[in-house]
């Protein structure tokens, strides 16, 4: 399942749309960590329509990384969710695009953010508001960054989602090397501690994140780690093994 | 007599048994309590543990999804430990929760300063969008909870061990005249109104009961103004003191006044022992609070 094509833009478009953004020239994919998760997310995976983003039976798409958004703009008006003429007023007082998203003005954008560590514990109660009215099909995906699981309140998400089991729920980190004191072990032993399935991919090769997302996870939360290029390359600290 | 908290558990448990929109979050305060309602509803009486921060984002979560949260804790775990959560993963995403705390102020006041919130009113006043109710008895407490749970919007229910003797016909959103006077007029916000009335035997003064305490009743608040000689204003609330002074200030912009905030003070008291002795340490017993009224309509001009 993928999100309706209403677009003629293509994965090759996405700098273009995020330079009108930026005002610089053009970007590549490396501009931004998140870029290439989102697309595929966007372009293969989520169970999404632009023309009905509210719709009960969906997928959710939570940015819990709400900071550096122009690549997730992109992709949603790639998608068909925002028009591409709000894009060159980006961040200025009367656009409904900042540089934190606000889902009150924005169709599609599933939660306000940018405080970082807040998507997982939305999307936990997402998900079991989801169970409770008995709906098994929609899958609530969250995107975190490795820097963000600083924050502690992910792992209060994170124990609670293994231990009940709530095999709806999916996370995917970014992992660009950015946490200050890194992750020892990798951020998925973070996950899998907690009975989490985990599959750790290279973020930037489109059919290994599709596959990863497509793992089987057999009742449990889902957790991808998307490793991308480190974010500084001057902190000598690797970035987590591709396994 | 029953507890607020005792009635909020036998209600929650009846709104989760008849409409399917409700939730109950907990964060294992008062769970062994909902225990078999629990048993009957697993994926609605939800305890996600010592995880306050995500009591909230649940919260958040579930009203986003399209159920009504009842969420329930003690204040200082439900409004100042995640307070940003309440901030965020509630206002910020413009949806609604009933947020329940049972011990108020100086209800567990052997437990000391570390279970003691009597900031959380005036915390969750500098968000928007609150309406905060401060019940003062178990009646008014049940009657409060199932009209919030039938709505939408974001209440915040603060429920004390501490009651009036008896229950009042209150109508949300107002305050209701108890007593009038000419010498002034005195609002008392819930379980403070049995202190005050006793307080305030053979004193010509107009009594307020204030139950919702946001919105603050600037209509009722002006009219007693109005049928009074004076414009002296004395708040008496079980919380932070001074919580309600800038509402009084905003109702009365058009008219010179004076106003009292009597409540619970700033100072950490740094002592265990009742909630009758901390309520006498803060000045808020029957005898302090007529000490304290008469002295202030005493100093008038």
């Amino acid at each position: 399942m993928a999100t309706s094509q209403l677009t003629s833009y293509g994965y090759g478009d996405l700098g273009a749309l995020m330079a009108l953004m930026t005002g610089d020239e053009k970007h590549g994919p490396a501009a931004t960590s998140t870029l290439d998760v989102l697309w595929v997310l966007y372009d293969r995976v989520l169970n999404i329509d632009p023309r009905d983003p509210d719709a009960p039976g969906r997928d959710w798409f939570l940015l819990s990384k709400g900071h550096g958004p122009i690549a997730y703009y992109a992709v949603l008006v790639a998608k068909g969710f925002i028009d591409p003429g709000l894009l060159s007023g980006f961040a200025s007082f009367g656009s409904p695009l900042g540089y934190h998203p606000d889902r009150t003005l924005i169709p599609g954008a599933e939660i306000s953010s940018g405080s970082l560590g807040h998507g997982l514990g939305l999307a936990v109660g997402i998900a079991l508001g989801l169970r409770a009215q008995a709906r098994p099909e929609p899958r609530v995906f969250t995107l975190v960054g490795d820097a963000e699981l600083d924050e502690g309140s992910n792992y209060e998400a994170i124990a609670f989602a293994g231990a009940v089991g709530l095999d709806s729920l999916h996370a995917v980190v970014i992992d660009n090397a950015s946490s200050t004191h890194g992750w020892s072990g990798g951020v998925g032993t973070r996950f899998e501690c907690e009975g989490w399935s985990t599959v750790t991919v290279n973020g930037r090769d489109h059919e290994a994140l599709e596959a990863a997302f497509a793992a089987p996870r057999e009742g449990r939360p889902h957790a991808v780690i998307a490793v991308v290029e480190p974010k500084d390359s001057a902190i000598r600290r690797p970035a987590t093994n591709v396994r | 007599m029953e507890t607020m908290r005792e009635r909020f558990v036998a209600i929650a448990t009846e709104l989760v048994d008849s409409d399917p929109r409700i939730a109950v979050v907990l964060a294992d305060i008062t769970a062994s309590q909902f225990a078999q309602a629990a048993a009957r509803h697993p994926d609605r009486v939800i305890n996600v543990g010592i995880r306050e921060q995500l009591l909230i984002g649940v919260a958040g979560g579930l009203a986003l999804a399209g159920l009504r949260p009842i969420v329930h804790t003690f204040p200082s775990f439900l409004v100042e430990r995640p307070f940003e959560q309440v901030k965020l993963d509630i206002c910020h995403q413009d949806v609604g929760a009933v947020l329940v705390s049972s011990g108020a102020s100086y209800d567990m006041s052997a437990e000391g300063r570390t279970h003691q919130a009597p900031g959380d009113v005036a915390l969750l006043d500098t968000l928007d969008g609150w309406t905060i109710q401060v019940p003062g008895h178990p009646d008014e407490a049940e009657f409060l909870l199932r009209a919030a749970a039938a709505r939408d919007d974001r209440v915040y229910l603060r429920l004390s061990d501490e009651a009036n003797r008896a229950p009042q016909p209150i109508v949300p959103g107002h305050f209701l005249p108890v007593r009038t006077g000419r010498a002034g007029t005195v609002v008392a916000a819930g379980p403070m109104l049995q202190p005050v009335l006793d307080a305030v035997a053979g004193l010509d003064l107009t009594v307020l009961y204030a139950v919702t305490v946001r919105p603050f009743d600037v209509g009722a608040l002006r009219r007693a103004v109005a049928a009074s000689d004076t414009a002296d204003v004395v708040l008496v609330e079980p919380y932070l003191a001074g919580t309600s002074n800038r509402e009084v200030g905003e109702a009365l912009l058009h008219l010179p006044h004076r106003v009292l905030g009597l409540g619970v003070g700033r100072a950490e008291l740094r002592r265990y022992g009742t909630s009758a002795e901390h309520a006498a340490a803060h000045g808020l017993d029957p005898e302090s609070l007529r000490e304290r009224i008469a002295g202030f309509l005493r100093t008038r001009r």
